[in-house]
């Protein structure tokens, strides 16, 4: 196995040198994409395969998709703004006296860790978190204050999205006829809706859970609405409806944490026979709503300019 | 003899990779390189998956990675009709046969 993680540590460091260094932006985002699926790799080879799922879902697909759908909407001239005057013997020194500085740290870093981590302390909490899976126990309970902030800044990310210009319509609006596409993209959703459904159930003794699941929720739902299937998405009367939908995972992982606070005097602190279905009901409202927020950054814009 | 199929299959499917690398790297436009890549590549990672299939612990993990297969045929041939109609609409289109070849005879 010493020769795939070998080769696997080879492919990112090539794909993140080809991101970075070569001219052009088609390329950056294509490299970068690449990236993402081996890093993807490199987590399930790491014993991590949370991290995996969301790293292909969202770091490979999602955000390469919005990358080359910014890249259509440049005009040509600037598509190549990446030309530096790039001199490689000039800047290889530093750079490398650098790299080997940053690594020797995190080297020194690592060797004073300690071995286990947090592991023992987990493993024993375990049982009154109401999950079974650490990593859900963690994301929505012991840390669940972090997620919450992780929710928030997505919304933040969408309503930065539509502050920036008017929803784009789908581009089979516009008369390009893609053979295959809507018929795929029906085809799937069924699949998809499964695939949710199991990552949400297996998220309470397995790695799976709310990212994941919404992750591939947003997936189908970014396919039917570039096939235009989604139209109220674009619609005015919907506007506020969409607007409480978006916001809704945040507002029942507040109502949550107002809860514990209350039941138990500190924020976000549930009380361990109720955990269970608390985490259950941010579980479904968070990946809701990611799935939601992922395909509303698909609209490019503000939405709600049709009547 | 299952594993020895198993490995037979396997085997069976990395030329076929090796091909369709090699008809991305040197065909000479879009289209070509899309009929090497999705081609090739669909039969290649059917093999494999059936070789993976045949070495799974159980019926069910054999029929999820036979379920991949499925949806990867699904996706890259809506993938590769998506990007020729998209390349016969903004790029350049396909090189006939009576066009002359510039890498013609090497």
């Amino acid at each position: 196995m010493l020769a795939v993680d070998l080769l696997l540590t080879l492919a990112a460091l090539a794909t993140a040198g080809q991101c970075l260094l070569l001219p052009g932006l088609f390329r950056a985002v294509t490299n970068l994409m690449a990236f993402g699926l081996v890093m993807a790799l490199i987590w399930v080879r790491l014993d991590a395969p949370d991290v995996a799922l969301a790293e292909a879902a969202i770091g490979a697909g999602i955000t390469g998709a919005l990358l080359l759908t910014a890249l259509g909407q440049l005009p040509a001239s600037q598509r190549q703004l990446q030309h530096v005057n790039y001199r490689f013997p000039h800047l290889f020194i530093p750079i490398t006296i650098i790299v080997l500085f940053i690594g020797s740290l995190v080297w020194a870093a690592m060797l004073s860790l300690p071995k286990l981590g947090l592991v023992k302390e987990i493993a024993a909490t375990l049982p009154y978190s109401g999950a079974e899976h650490a990593v859900t126990a963690i994301l929505l309970n012991l840390r669940g204050v972090d997620t919450l902030l992780e929710i928030a800044v997505m919304l933040c990310a969408v309503a930065a999205i539509w502050s920036l210009q008017q929803a784009i319509p789908p581009p089979v609006l516009a008369g390009v006829n893609y053979p295959g596409l809507t018929t795929l993209a029906r085809w799937l959703h069924p699949l998809f809706l499964l695939t949710f459904c199991y990552f949400l159930w297996q998220g309470t003794h397995a790695p799976g859970g709310a990212f994941p699941a919404g992750a591939v929720l947003g997936a189908g739902g970014v396919l039917l609405l570039l096939t235009s299937n989604i139209e109220w998405m674009h619609q005015r009367a919907y506007n506020p409806l969409l607007r409480w939908l978006l916001s809704a995972g945040l507002l029942l992982f507040l109502a949550t944490a107002l809860s514990g606070f209350l039941m138990t005097g500190t924020l976000y602190g549930l009380p361990p026979p109720l955990a269970g279905y608390f985490i259950i009901a941010i579980e479904v409202a968070t990946a809701l709503s990611i799935a939601l927020m992922l395909m509303t950054f698909y609209l490019f814009g503000r939405p709600g300019n049709w009547p | 003899m299952r594993e020895l199929l198993a490995a037979g299959l396997i085997l069976l499917g990395l030329p076929f990779f090796i091909a369709s690398t090699l008809g991305l790297l040197r065909f000479h436009d879009v289209y070509a390189r899309l009929h090497a890549l999705t081609k090739a590549d669909n039969v290649g990672l059917g093999l494999i998956c059936l070789g993976l299939a045949l070495q799974a612990s159980s019926l069910a993990v054999a029929l999820k990675i036979l379920l991949i297969w499925g949806l990867i045929l699904l996706a890259s041939s809506t993938g590769a009709t998506l990007i020729s109609t998209s390349a016969l609409q903004h790029g350049p289109s396909p090189l006939r046969l009576d066009d002359r070849d510039p890498d013609a005879g090497r």
